[in-house]
């Protein structure tokens, strides 16, 4: 009797067929094969580089660079360093990212709407959209937009010229610069007084309605406030704001500041190609709210513009942001594309390092490590924000 | 109650006729109103709408034939003002866009590489068409085959050592033939000798790896004292296996599979190695639309192999092999491809050992493989996370083993599932071929924007013909296969939604 219950508990299984055993032969396979690999390419490297007299290490980030960036969000001059190099080319990827996701998020959304309008020709103009956009490679765009489109503009002299304040032409857009004087700080301070002003605002509305039933037109007031407040602020400081107009002399204009054609090819390109791919991301997930939510809102006696501001937006939104998170990301990836049309950006800096030091690993390394830990930031914030979002079921 | 119901007057016996729909819901002008006029506003929106399409069509129209130069051998005619699309200008260039640089007399080559994709491809995308299992056979192992051969020359250098390498790894497989025809643990009782011996041989091999400062210097790369004595203990490990197998049933089957592998495997190296007389052609010399078409079907093929095994590794039970994948699949997916392009160009011949050497478009093909196969697992991976539990659990419980698990019940549905998100990833991947014009190779768009610098036929509107040409075949490739993907999706709908 002890024998059978004792064939029930353990079956016998043979050494050579028992998984445990298996799987750690397989594991220990793999570990010894990445490993000899991983062996294999250090060893080779660092064969390689002293047979090439390359130093490893970072020290080469101190050295002077020497080359001029054709925008640079801090100071930079030739004789900085190879490590400032690379921050503003970082700070431009940030730049330009952050106002392409800007752009893009807005022609997405619009193109998105538009693609679920009643009217045929609206809906035919987003889907004509998506479809060219969407099948054309983003280096292409970027090209025709930097070669055909801004290239094609009249030179400084015949310049267009936008109430002599903003002169479009194929040497960028001139604009005025703001100087601020003593006080300035004030409208800051506002601005920053509004912010706070707002999120009370909003948590006070949310309370009330919550506990009345009545609703406080917060994003307005909002609105108002921000934009009011630094006015009044710099007002009170007896405006200290001047602008440096650009003024035409000789080829060129002086004075002002000036967006760069790169930065303007590459900012318009993205944000096109992402928008078309956010658009289908807002359709797909306005179309995914079960047509039953409208219905039910419709017999509350909500119209229709509080039903999809209230009813359906809410839910399409827990649809629409993973997807839209990972577009984010592509579009920050994307911007490396700079590189091609010299924008410096973080890989197009980078490259002009790497040519000049030879540091090849290192300068690899950077990247990877920037845009990895770029990416794993998102990916973490969008598994909390899923973690928050996740529909509580009973 | 047998007389007729009494009926009043006043009641109607016959059914009304129908009228017809009012004539604002139906025909044209139904659907005009409806979908174009339903209020005032929508009205004016729709005419803003229809004047923005007319002008933008008109000008498209107007630029590519109306005004656009149609024949002509210089700038001149596209350079008149107001003159629309340059076309003698993509004419003159058009082979090149589709050729590069590739010899004029030997372009037959490629165009036989496109003709066989062509004719090879098409039945493989028609659901009805018979055959499949072959078809995907010959697209996936011998197209490779012949286009490589037909366009790089073939008559490929393999060392001696190269086919002692093959013999070995043969040997060995003969060697492990028992424990598949007879299950492990009989396996190792009838085939011990010939397993020690070829286990003896591994450990020579590996001794001789330590011995010598180089892999490829000692083991992999040539002959050497250590590798040869492994040789001939791994080899005669491998008759004692075949030995092993006389007379049964299953032993005769892993047999013809060895042999036919065997066969396979040599006859491959030795095709490779085949002089057929062709002109070798460097792949410098290659360009245009057939690179970009290397790269993509090179970074496709690649990527779904490899993408099921690392989506696979990602989905296991074993701690290593998971940490593995996600690490593998994460660090990929977290770089921009020209990060990755660079890496393989200025990074890898730094990987490699001294004298083993990779051209500049077999550098950005690894590239692309490896970034491509990271995305494809992570589409396969939601295929293999929708398949219901109890078909895993089903399948375990009639007895299949991992693979026969996976490769029988699991993986056919999940990759039916994923078909419309391989089909973008390959979209995407077909537009991220582009890229490699950034580490300088020349590809369908580095051409055209090369060509289009051309002196000759410098004009304002050059640049713009040839972009606007180089988009329209990136769309159409694209298109259609997005178009294919949605076709697929349908006809693979098969119900399960209720």
């Amino acid at each position: 009797m002890t024998a059978v219950s004792d064939a029930y508990a353990r079956p016998k299984v043979s050494f050579w067929n028992d998984p445990k055993i298996r799987s750690i032969a397989v594991q220990v396979l793999l570990l010894l094969v990445v490993g000899f690999f991983a062996y294999e390419i250090v060893d080779n490297t660092i064969t390689n580089l002293t047979k090439r007299n390359i130093a490893t290490g970072f020290e080469f980030l101190n050295k002077s660079a020497g080359f001029d960036l054709i925008q640079s969000l801090v100071v930079f001059t030739s004789e900085s360093s190879y490590g400032q190099a690379l921050i503003a080319g970082f700070l431009n990827t940030l730049l330009v990212s952050s106002i392409g996701i800007f752009l893009a998020t807005l022609l997405g959304f619009t193109i998105g709407i538009m693609r679920l309008s009643r009217n045929w020709l609206v809906r035919s103009i987003a889907t004509l959209y998506i479809e060219t956009i969407r099948n054309v490679p983003l280096l292409l765009q970027m090209f025709v937009w930097y070669g055909v489109v801004l290239k094609s503009l009249p030179g400084p002299r015949q310049a267009i010229n936008i109430s002599d304040m903003f002169f479009l032409s194929n040497r960028g857009l001139n604009m005025p610069d703001t100087i601020y004087g003593e006080g300035a700080w004030l409208g800051l301070a506002a601005l920053a007084a509004a912010i706070a002003g707002v999120i009370v605002l909003r948590g006070w509305a949310r309370q009330r309605q919550a506990a009345t039933g009545q609703t406080f037109p917060y994003v307005l007031t909002g609105i108002a406030m921000i934009l009011a407040l630094p006015v009044l602020g710099l007002l009170v400081a007896g405006w200290p704001i001047t602008f440096d107009y650009p003024v035409l002399g000789g080829f060129n204009f002086t004075g002002g500041t000036v967006i760069i054609p790169e930065f303007m090819a590459l900012l318009v390109a993205l944000s096109v190609y992402t928008a078309s791919f956010i658009a289908e991301i807002v359709r797909a997930g306005i179309q995914a709210v079960s047509h039953g939510q409208t219905e039910a809102a419709n017999a509350l006696g909500l119209r229709s513009g509080p039903t999809t501001r209230l009813v359906v937006i809410p839910q399409a939104m827990r649809i629409i942001i993973p997807p839209l998170a990972s577009q984010y990301l592509n579009l920050t990836k994307n911007s490396s594309l700079a590189v091609a049309i010299g924008y410096p950006d973080l890989v197009a800096t980078g490259g002009t390092v790497l040519n000049q030091t030879g540091q090849a690993v290192e300068i690899v390394m950077i990247w990877m490590i920037v845009y990895l830990s770029l990416s794993l930031t998102t990916s973490g914030f969008m598994n909390w924000f899923n973690a928050r979002m996740r529909l509580v079921e009973r | 109650m047998g007389s007729a119901p009494k009926t009043s007057a006043y009641l109607r016996t016959e059914e009304a006729p129908l009228l017809p729909p009012p004539i604002s819901m139906v025909g044209i002008q139904g659907w005009v109103l409806a979908n174009l006029f339903p209020t005032i506003g929508n009205g004016i929106v729709s005419i803003v709408a229809g004047a923005f399409l007319l002008w933008m069509g008109w000008g498209i129209l107007d630029w590519a034939i109306f005004s656009a130069a149609w024949s002509g051998d210089n700038r001149e005619v596209c350079a008149a003002e107001g003159a629309g699309a340059c076309w003698p200008f993509v004419q003159s260039r058009f082979a090149q866009w589709i050729y590069g640089f590739y010899p004029i007399d030997q372009r037959w080559r490629v165009n036989i590489c496109f003709i066989i994709g062509a004719a090879a491809l098409v039945p493989m995308l028609m659901p009805s068409m018979p055959h499949k299992k072959w078809n995907a056979l010959f697209l996936l192992i011998a197209y490779p085959l012949i286009t490589l051969i037909l366009l790089t020359g073939g008559h490929f250098s393999i060392t001696p050592a190269g086919f002692l390498n093959a013999v070995i790894i043969l040997a060995l497989a003969a060697t492990f033939l028992p424990l598949l025809a007879f299950g492990i643990e009989e396996g190792i009782q009838s085939n011990r000798f010939g397993l020690g011996l070829a286990g003896f041989g591994i450990l020579v091999w590996l001794a001789s790896f330590v011995i010598g400062s180089s892999v490829w210097h000692s083991g992999l790369g040539s002959f050497s004292p250590g590798s040869i004595a492994a040789a001939v203990f791994i080899g005669a490990g491998g008759i004692f296996g075949i030995i092993q197998l006389r007379g049964t049933g299953s032993g005769a089957q892993a047999w013809r599979n060895w042999l036919i592998g065997s066969a396979v495997l040599l006859g491959l190296m030795l095709i490779l190695k085949f002089d057929f007389g062709l002109e070798p052609v460097e792949t410098s010399q290659w360009g245009g639309l057939l690179v970009t078409l290397v790269v993509a079907v090179t970074g496709i093929v690649a990527s779904l192999p490899l993408g099921i095994l690392l989506a696979l590794g990602r989905r296991s039970n074993m701690p290593i092999v998971k940490t593995f994948s996600v690490v593998f699949i994460e660090a990929w997916r977290g770089v921009p491809l020209i990060t990755v392009l660079f890496m393989a160009a200025v990074m890898l011949p730094l990987f490699l050992p001294e004298g083993v050497n990779f051209d500049k478009l077999m550098r950005a093909l690894i590239g692309v493989a490896l970034f491509s196969s990271a995305y494809m697992a992570e589409v396969i991976r939601g295929g293999l996370q929708a398949i219901p539990r109890g078909q895993y659990e089903a399948a375990q419980a009639l007895g299949l083993s991992y693979w026969k698990m996976m490769s029988l019940i699991v993986l056919p549905q999940a990759l039916k599932i994923v078909i419309p998100g391989i089909v973008n990833s390959f979209i995407s991947l077909f537009k991220d071929t582009t890229l490699v014009s950034i580490v300088g190779i020349f590809d369908l768009l580095q051409i055209v924007t090369t060509s289009s610098n051309d002196a000759k036929w410098a004009s304002p509107q050059t640049g713009t013909t040839a972009y606007f040409t180089a988009a329209l075949i990136f769309w159409i490739f694209c298109f259609s296969m997005s178009r294919y993907s949605v076709f697929m999706e349908r006809r693979l709908e098969t119900g399960h939604r209720r």
